[in-house]
């Protein structure tokens, strides 16, 4: 076999080998992108069976829709919420478990559980505990705490389902966390030991830029992901009351799938489409610039 | 020792609500409904008529047999074509290879959720909407998929091409020496998208009530919110019966198989 047979043939198989990725991103991702791009410049009500071009129309109803401002703000606040309680309680359950203690092991089993517990049954679950009469609030009343109607305030819904997300996916992050911290180098603790830096000095300069790299790979999947919430939101608030929990992808399944409105569900999606494109863009340019000591 | 005894309250605390839900879970389904806002924690009376329940309302032996088969062949399917694409993206020098894994790439960027209109119209005027199709194709060929070929690449990139090299002197083909020693060699990672697909897939709850529109051909997390009483309030303790049923199998597998599952899962997010 020649140089050149070979390296046709290796052209070959490398292009049959990505082929069904390839026809896949096309067919799954890239034509239905542009779709969307053309339905969001239509008027399109599926039961009225009206589909008719009126260029910039929805993107003005988007400017002008109060409740896509709402929508805009729980998500925001659902996303701001989760990273943040996420990444700290990931950390935090990580470096516990990196002690040495006996039993981490059953720990790490215990927090990491829930990761595993089919979504909507974790999800039902907690909607019977987040009852008024629920054992959420039972405990409340065993330290004399009159609970609320978690459900059904506008501030206590977002704050159970950001609760609910956080138990039922942090023990992905605190995977990745355990494995980064076990990554740190042990002599780098005892020379800032020997320096005279206290545990939480210790944690701040030489912990946190040593794991910058898993701290930017974990805020990336979670607020992507919390771009995705919507089992959660569907089966404990529909979105409410009102609209305080109404995230975006909600709001896009609302128009579309429940009123039909196709058109302006397409134009939900560029926009959801822009978000998590301009997130995910932003966030790689960050992992060039600030993070520290990437292989 | 007075920290370990610290650090062992602190844990024990952090876990409670972690582990308080999958228990409530399942005590309460066997509770009768009567007792469901008791405050004990196992039944006083207990009842295993919300399990027949279960499967009188709905179908859901089928419904079981529908969520388990399409996460299997969704997860076996995305192993195979993005361990083939990660391959050749990482190994194989071709032309147009980095336009290409470019054009894959934006797949992670465009998560499904926003083609869901024009997908749901393509498979309509497919005649494909209430069947499985969309649940099982989207996912190994589209976006979900992206994740998958992009661990697998920085897989291959990492796996040292000596081993190669050796098989090739010996007269393995390209293909050959894929299957034969690059595929064999990534198990730890080929084991993580196992496991990741197979949740993504188990816990698939837009497109499966987007799609499908009869309880024969309903998932697991879609047919676990129809125990409704006739007034559309929830049957609380049947509803957990079955959430019980979804939830338990998936825990017993864990916990059998928790280290290759933890460091399959921590070792690709470090690649990653």
């Amino acid at each position: 076999m020649t140089f050149w047979t070979c390296r046709r043939r290796d052209n070959l198989i490398g292009y049959l080998f990505v082929a069904p990725a390839l026809l896949g991103s096309l067919a799954f991702v890239l034509i239905p992108l542009a779709m969307v791009g053309w339905y969001s410049l239509n008027e399109w009500n599926v039961l009225g069976g009206t589909f008719e071009f009126i260029g910039g129309e929805n993107y003005k109803q988007l400017l002008n829709d109060e409740k896509l401002r709402d929508s805009l703000v729980a998500t925001a606040w659902f996303a701001a919420g989760l990273v943040v309680l996420n990444l700290s309680l990931a950390l935090l359950l990580a470096v516990l478990l990196n002690q040495k203690l006996r039993g981490t092991t059953l720990f790490r089993t215990l927090f990491f559980s829930p990761v595993l517990v089919s979504l909507v049954a974790w999800t039902l679950v907690w909607q019977l505990m987040l009852q008024p009469e629920g054992s959420v609030n039972g405990l409340l009343g065993v330290f004399g705490v009159d609970g609320p109607n978690w459900l059904r305030g506008d501030t206590t819904a977002m704050v159970s389902v950001i609760v609910v997300q956080v138990i039922k996916n942090v023990g992905l992050n605190m995977v990745l966390f355990l494995a980064a911290l076990q990554g740190v180098p042990a002599p780098l603790y005892e020379a800032a030991k020997i320096d005279g830096a206290g545990a939480w000095r210790r944690f701040r300069s030489i912990t946190i830029p040593l794991i910058s790299p898993t701290i930017l790979l974990t805020s990336i999947i979670t607020i992507v992901g919390s771009l995705q919430v919507f089992a959660q939101i569907a089966v404990l608030t529909q979105g409410g009351p009102g609209t305080s929990t109404t995230v975006l992808i909600y709001y896009l399944y609302q128009q579309a799938f429940q009123f039909h409105h196709f058109g302006y569900g397409a134009t939900i999606s560029v926009l959801l489409f822009v978000i998590v494109a301009a997130l995910t863009l932003l966030q790689w340019q960050m992992r060039r610039k600030w993070v520290l000591h990437e292989s | 020792m007075s920290r370990k005894v610290w650090l062992y309250g602190l844990l024990c605390l952090l876990c409670v609500p972690f582990v308080f839900p999958t228990w409530w879970m399942v005590t309460s389904s066997m509770k009768p409904i009567s007792e469901i806002f008791s405050e004990s924690l196992l039944p006083r009376e207990w009842t295993f008529s919300t399990y027949e329940t279960v499967f009188r309302m709905q179908p859901f032996g089928q419904q079981y047999w529908n969520s388990l088969y399409i996460a299997v062949v969704v997860t076996v399917g995305t192993m195979a074509v993005a361990a083939l694409a990660g391959y050749a993206f990482a190994r194989i020098r071709f032309p147009g290879q980095n336009v290409l894994f470019v054009v894959v790439l934006t797949g992670l960027l465009i998560p499904s959720e926003v083609t869901i209109v024009p997908l749901f119209q393509m498979f309509q005027s497919l005649g494909m909407t209430n069947t499985h199709w969309p649940l099982i194709i989207v996912p190994i060929f589209g976006a979900p998929c992206v994740l998958a070929i992009f661990i697998m690449r920085q897989f291959f990139i990492a796996l040292p091409p000596e081993l190669e090299e050796a098989a090739r002197m010996d007269g393995l083909g390209r293909a050959g020496i894929f299957y034969r020693i690059a595929l064999p060699l990534s198990r730890p990672a080929l084991g993580a998208v196992a496991i990741f697909t197979f949740l993504h897939s188990w816990n698939l709850y837009l497109e499966p009530i987007v799609y499908l529109s009869t309880p024969d051909m309903f998932t697991l997390p879609q047919a676990l919110t129809q125990f409704v009483d006739i007034y559309g309030g929830p049957m609380w303790n049947v509803q957990l019966a079955a959430a019980t049923m979804t939830a338990v199998p998936i825990l017993i597998v864990f916990v059998v198989a928790q280290r290759q599952f933890i460091e399959g899962l921590a070792h690709t997010g470090v690649k990653g």
